[in-house]
């Protein structure tokens, strides 16, 4: 975003010059394989359209992956979204269907309060075992991922807990606008934590406790108490996933809910530049990567790719996204095609400023 | 200093981890029956039998009758739930040989690996029935009978309904179909059978076949996108009913009426599905029956008393329609 001087240079360098280039192409591709792809109806007062799918999907992930973002920066990991997706929808489902009157507003508004309640707690429990214990993140929340799971089938006992419940339903499938009520949500959150992060010394803050822990702590920085809200942060997104993911189907499944989200989420936040060493970190990066995903498992049900072949495929367009944006690759690539041309630019990486 | 706090913080993470551990040891011990053990000589017949887990309601519905079956026919039952894991029911096998149960039944978790533990069991001279999954093993000596349903009848039980529906049928038929989860068993079966049966008809023709892994919300993504990319469906084939009652919603969404403007064919028959059939949104249900307790019963019996047994039997399983399916929906149990 810095040198903006030389305008095309400064464009491709940008980084998500290259994911939003594969966001096209992939955009493109299904349109020229079915031409109405782009195509936008309105049908029952909202619109109707593979793109308006993609949007709707994608905010769970971006979502669960905005929560994975910030505690990436902080040099960590979570791995216990996807269980505490399964849970916090467990919880909603149960209470939801416990009601004389599944419709009641009241009854769905602490239906949530509840689930978001034992997420909180989670996080918490995530924050206390990675921040004041000290262990190791990728094992911290290990525990949950794999008990979180255990717990959501308990609460479910096993079964798929099918409910009827309109304003909870809403949140999967509503609509506002004209556009799916979910991404409002997920860009509610993206800007909530944009503003909390990038307009006060928070973002700062949680980058440079990424960067070093114990100097930060040595400069001032309370880092254990950053490390712990981050925790409770991502938890909290993932919970309103969690809403989201039941309330698509008005059911809750604890074994499939929000299974394998967590890969995805870090594939998101990988996509859009964070670094998984944390130190830095771009929330609409993580957007786009998060529309990128979503956007690659729609092209796989609407090009019909047989399943036998479409993991192969998603892991071939993950692979390149990838390998275009390191900046090694690129260089050697570049000097391939033009062998006379100026040394690789593989030195002359300017210090990046990371937007918001 | 980073180094120190790594060095500390490795003996609290193997505190927790031994903590965890210990938790899911006791949930383990609350899950499963095997402590009782009544009397052995009373005359009764000992049977140990070995739950996959009880990931869904189907588990849980063929637990239930396999309970409630061998209380009735008079059978000590001995109930282990292995939680998913292999060396969970492998350790509960050889409590069983240990305690001298007369028959072990199990649910194999996977199907390799079971030739250790079985040939044990027969060194102990105690017969062995697999339910509902089958081991590969290379010895068919080490098991009496495998007693389970037959998925590839299944999907062809449902590809016959939809030739003799559609036997009028002048114009090509649209099938899209929703694949279970790519490569298991139930998936790969389900396909082929529904494949060979609708061959009979040349107008059928599956145009799009995608998986939806067995989950409502795989189904329902899936469907969105088949029905945006093929204008003309005229029924859909899933593998299981989650996915179908998945695709329900996508399928209004998309303003269609499923069961009128799409004929809808599923295989399990569990509770939601048959709701789902009784109300006219779904035209079609292959049972895919966990009720195999009754059955089992009887084939502990008579293993016990040395009398042959077939290798191979099926669960008895049924077909439904619309109208049966409200008949039978007040009686079912899962």
């Amino acid at each position: 975003m810095s040198n903006r001087t030389a305008g095309d240079r400064a464009l491709t360098r940008h980084r998500l010059f290259w994911p939003v280039v594969v966001l096209v192409v992939l955009l493109a591709a299904n349109t020229a394989y079915r031409p109405s792809f782009l195509s936008v109806q309105m049908r029952d007062g909202h619109l109707y359209g593979s793109l308006i799918d993609i949007l709707r999907l994608s905010a769970p992930l971006i979502l669960v992956a905005l929560g994975m973002t910030l505690v990436i920066a902080t040099g960590g990991i979570d791995l216990s979204v996807g269980s505490l997706c399964a849970i916090s929808g467990a919880i909603a489902c149960l209470y939801i269907s416990r009601q004389p009157d599944q419709n009641s507003l009241g009854g769905v508004l602490t239906a949530l309060a509840l689930g978001l309640g034992v997420a909180l707690v989670l996080g918490a429990w995530n924050g206390v075992l990675v921040a004041v214990i000290g262990i190791q993140p990728i094992i911290a929340t290990l525990i949950l991922m794999v008990a979180g799971r255990g717990l959501a089938q308990l609460i479910t006992e096993g079964q798929i807990l099918t409910i009827n419940s309109d304003p909870y339903k809403a949140i999967g499938v509503g609509h506002l606008l004209t556009l799916p009520l979910a991404i409002f949500v997920a860009l509610a959150a993206a800007l909530l934590i944009a503003a909390v992060t990038r307009r006060t010394a928070l973002g700062l803050i949680i980058e440079s406790v990424g960067g070093n822990a114990q100097a930060s702590r040595l400069a001032g920085i309370r880092s254990a108490r950053i490390t712990f809200l981050v925790y409770v942060i991502s938890a909290a997104c993932a919970a309103v996933a969690g809403f989201m993911i039941t309330a698509n189907v008005s059911s809750a499944d604890g074994n499939a809910a929000g299974l394998w989200v967590e890969l995805d989420a870090i594939l998101a936040v990988v996509i859009g530049g964070t670094s998984l060493a944390g130190g830095r970190f771009s929330l609409s990066g993580t957007i786009l990567g998060a529309l990128l995903i979503q956007t690659l498992t729609t092209t796989v049900y609407a090009m019909n790719i047989s399943p036998q072949t479409s993991l192969l495929f998603k892991a071939v367009v993950v692979i390149a996204v990838c390998l275009i944006q390191a900046p090694g690759f690129r260089a050697r690539f570049a000097r391939r095609r033009a062998p006379a041309s100026a040394p690789a630019p593989v030195t002359e990486q300017p210090k990046e400023q990371v937007p918001a | 200093m980073k180094r120190m706090r790594t060095h500390l913080s490795s003996r609290k993470v193997i505190a927790v981890l031994t903590a965890a551990l210990l938790a899911t040891g006791v949930a383990a011990c609350g899950n499963s029956d095997t402590g009782d053990s009544g009397g052995k000589d009373d005359g009764k017949i000992t049977l140990g039998f070995s739950q996959v887990g009880a990931e869904s309601g189907w588990r849980t519905a063929n637990t239930t009758s396999i309970k409630e079956a061998a209380a009735e026919a008079g059978i000590d039952l001995k109930f282990d739930d292995a939680q998913q894991k292999q060396e969970n029911q492998i350790k509960a096998i050889r409590n069983f040989i240990q305690q001298k149960v007369d028959v072990i039944a199990f649910s194999p978790v996977v199907e390799s690996g079971w030739d250790t533990v079985l040939k044990e069991a027969k060194d102990a001279k105690i017969p062995v029935i697999l339910t509902d999954r089958a081991v590969d093993s290379a010895d068919k000596s080490l098991y009496k009978t495998f007693l389970g349903s037959d998925f590839v009848k299944e999907g062809r039980l449902a590809g016959e309904w939809l030739v003799e529906k559609e036997k009028a049928a002048t114009g090509p038929v649209n099938i899209v179909e929703l694949q279970g989860t790519t490569g298991s068993a139930p998936a790969n079966d389900r396909k082929k059978g529904f494949a060979d049966a609708i061959s009979a008809n040349p107008n059928l023709k599956i145009i799009a076949s995608q998986s939806g892994d067995f989950t409502r919300a795989g189904g329902k993504q899936v469907m969105e996108q088949f029905l945006k990319a093929n204008p003309k469906i005229d029924v859909l084939f899933a593998h299981n009913d989650d996915m179908g009652l998945g695709a329900l919603e996508a399928i209004t969404a998309a303003g269609k009426v499923p069961g009128k403007d799409i004929t809808i064919i599923t295989v399990d028959a569990v509770k939601d599905g048959m709701q789902a059939l009784a109300d006219g949104k779904f035209n079609f249900i292959a049972e895919c029956s966990p009720l195999l307790g009754p059955q089992l019963m009887d084939l502990v019996k008579k293993v016990h008393n040395g009398e042959e047994v077939p290798v191979r039997i099926e669960t008895q399983e049924t077909t439904f329609t619309q109208e049966q399916a409200k008949e039978a929906l007040p009686n079912r149990k899962y």
